[in-house]
């Protein structure tokens, strides 16, 4: 299985620990990616709202490329696989792509439609099976208690993200089971981080944040699991000052959904770089190690 | 087809609290949540409160939330909701105080509408009705599909950790008559949701585009308004400036640099303090690049921005456009209606 890898911006620059898990976990799943070093950043839904066209063409671009390449793409992040989606809904229109395509034609790129997307969440459960990732697992999380948070973009609308299967607002719960764990049910894993409002509202962003990870904490969750970097800078990064907010203690790490497989893929702390993670989730990787050591 | 309602009941008049009834009914098989409902009220406890009128999903009347999701109860047929076990959980709308069981207050939402002059304000007094030639309605026709039915204001993740955020009906209704020919008010309109709790309150959760029952999108609506406001010079804020700086930064590196755009987001030295813990935190676990690198090819994707929209060709089209559906509002929801054509008039203005 190979794929055009589109790493997106954060996982190069605020969230280096996902690009570095991300690469790990490949290796057991045995996918093999080529990078797309040359697309641009997708907007993030922030250009889309300034000009559509502006983002739309540099989506193109990137989907020319790895059209180029004749590979779907991979993503990792919830927010570009979104803003990639609604670009590739609108390049259908011929007359649109024709348009935009002019605009790419000074650098010899031409895009005809045909780039497929699957953010890496949808390989493990469509292209890879549930059945084959449990044949990866070394260290089952059996005991752990994991609260899936999914980032707005890759579920909504669902019409657009979701018309075919109609179940993918629920494959994190289903990969935390593959992984043996427990799927932690609480209402706030299909609702916005608050990043978007980071600094146009801090409290509000900080009071999203925050309601998710304390609901999900009295749930008894002992970590939460996003297959979003956006949201991992707010769960992760902002999680100190939501507790303020909120004023109550948290203090529950948050890992990637690449660092959660690594770990039950029985991959090395450093690897995963989950020494970058602010909340450490160094406790609950020692506590999955030490449950597989007495269980076997 | 048997069905077991589980309904969640309380009553703000006799102090009530909040809990649950349930009624195993027989519905038609292409039967409605709502056709359930008004059963169990007609048959079974008159005591159980449903708001409803046309039954035919005109009048906005029947919001509720059915298995977790806000949805008309008249548009919702049980078949398609029902669990494997034969239930369907109701519960009143979110975000809203609640009148009697499913019956909501719906006195703010209300508010947070008229706020924003819901009608027309032309300049002068018209001498004869105003022609508008049907392009430019075309683009304004999927906001006024609104029914009032604050499913949206219901599930809107922003609102429900700001209550003060006015929300994303009464944003589409002003975005309805910005985009309106006929009204001048354009100015004042823009300038009003460009303060806080307006619409750089808006989270950009889609929820409001996942349950509007009549596809009109108020997050689409709501981003075309911050473009439209941006254009017309209302930019002191930190939703306008974390804009700019993100063109600036992925113009110029072709990657987005979130310290960079951060810094440059916020009002002033005291703003940016508060982001002084995290900063420090991220910085010391090597996730905060101390030098940006171009992509490859990055050239291109300056021509690009120089074209759309840095260019004074660019700037020069940006000017003109006047308010139009986000593109994606269609890829989003479909088609809606099929447009109908109305012939031209002969004196129709141009
Ligand atoms: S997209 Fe914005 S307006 Fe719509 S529900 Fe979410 S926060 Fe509210
Ligand atoms: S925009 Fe849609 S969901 Fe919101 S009040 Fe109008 S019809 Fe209802
Ligand atoms: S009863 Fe009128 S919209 Fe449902």
């Amino acid at each position: 299985m190979k794929f055009a890898f589109w790493t997106g911006c954060v996982a190069k620059q605020g969230a280096p620990e996902l690009y570095q898990s991300t690469v790990a976990s490949l290796g057991v799943l045995g996918i093999e990616v080529e990078e797309l070093v040359g697309g641009a950043c997708t907007g993030a839904g922030v250009l889309t709202e300034r000009n559509p066209r502006l983002a739309d063409a540099l989506n193109a671009r990137t989907f020319a490329m790895a059209e180029q390449m004749g590979l779907p793409i991979m993503t990792i992040c919830s927010t570009c696989t979104g803003t990639m989606y609604a670009s590739h809904e609108r390049l259908k229109d011929e007359a649109y792509r024709a348009e935009i395509n002019e605009i790419l034609a000074p650098e010899g790129l031409q895009y005809n439609g045909t780039t497929e997307i699957y953010h890496l969440m949808w390989i493990l459960v469509e292209k890879i099976g549930l059945e084959k990732l449990r044949s990866y697992v070394k260290v089952p999380l059996g005991g752990l208690n994991v609260a899936p948070f999914y980032g707005c973009y890759i579920l909504r609308p669902s019409r657009l993200m979701d018309p075919q299967h109609h179940d993918r607002d629920t494959y994190l719960e289903q990969i935390i089971v593959a992984l043996g764990a427990n799927a932690v049910d609480y209402s706030g894993a299909t609702k916005c981080c608050g990043f978007p409002l980071t600094t146009m509202n801090r409290v509000s962003a900080l009071k999203m944040t925050g309601t998710h990870i304390a609901e999900a904490k009295d749930k008894g969750a002992d970590l939460l699991v996003t297959p979003c970097p956006l949201c991992h800078l707010n769960l992760d990064g902002q999680q100190v000052d939501a507790a303020k907010v909120m004023g109550r203690s948290l203090d529950v790490p948050i890992l990637h959904l690449p660092q959660l497989l690594g770990i039950a893929f029985g991959l090395d702390a450093k690897d995963l770089g989950l020494h970058r993670n602010l909340i450490s989730p160094r406790r609950i990787f020692e506590r999955a190690r030490r449950m597989a050591v007495t269980s076997s | 087809m048997e069905v077991k309602l589980r309904v969640r009941r309380q009553n703000e008049e006799t102090g009530q609290k909040s809990q649950w009834s349930e009624y195993q009914v027989e519905v038609d098989d292409h039967g409605t949540v709502l056709d359930a409902l008004i059963h169990v009220r007609e048959y079974v406890d008159e005591t159980l409160s449903v708001r409803c009128s046309c039954r035919s999903q005109i009048c906005g009347s029947c919001g509720m939330q059915i298995n977790h999701q806000m949805a008309l109860g008249c548009k919702t047929k049980v078949q398609d909701v029902i669990t494997d076990d034969g239930v369907i959980t109701v519960e009143p709308m979110g975000n809203m105080g609640v009148v009697k069981d499913l019956v909501t207050d719906l006195e703010p939402f209300w508010g947070k509408v008229r706020q924003v002059k819901p009608y027309l304000q032309p300049d002068h007094q018209p001498e004869r009705e105003y022609i508008v030639p049907n392009d430019d309605m075309e683009s304004v026709k999927g906001a006024m599909a609104c029914i009032m039915c604050g499913l949206c204001v219901a599930a809107c993740n922003s609102l429900e950790v700001n209550p003060q955020f006015i929300g994303p009906a009464a944003l589409a209704k002003n975005w309805r008559f910005l985009a309106d020919p006929r009204d001048a008010e354009a100015q004042e309109r823009m300038e009003y949701v460009s303060q806080p709790n307006g619409v750089w309150d808006c989270t950009h959760c889609f929820y409001c585009v996942e349950v509007c029952p009549k596809g009109v999108a108020p997050m689409e609506l709501i981003m075309d308004t911050r473009r439209m406001a941006m254009e017309a010079g209302f930019t002191d804020n930190n939703g306008s400036r974390h804009s700019q700086a993100f063109v600036d930064t992925v113009s110029t590196y072709g990657r987005l640099d979130e310290t960079k755009v951060a810094i440059r987001s916020v009002s002033g030295i005291g703003e940016l303090l508060q982001f002084a813990g995290v900063g420090w935190r991220s910085f010391w676990r090597g996730k905060v690049p101390l030098r940006m690198t171009t992509i490859p090819g990055v050239y291109h994707v300056r021509r690009i921005f120089q074209q759309l929209e840095t260019g004074p060709e660019a700037q020069r089209q940006k000017k003109k456009r006047k308010a139009m559906p986000h593109p994606s509002a269609t890829a989003l929801v479909g088609e809606l209606t099929a447009p109908v054509q109305i012939p031209p008039r002969k004196d129709e203005p141009k």
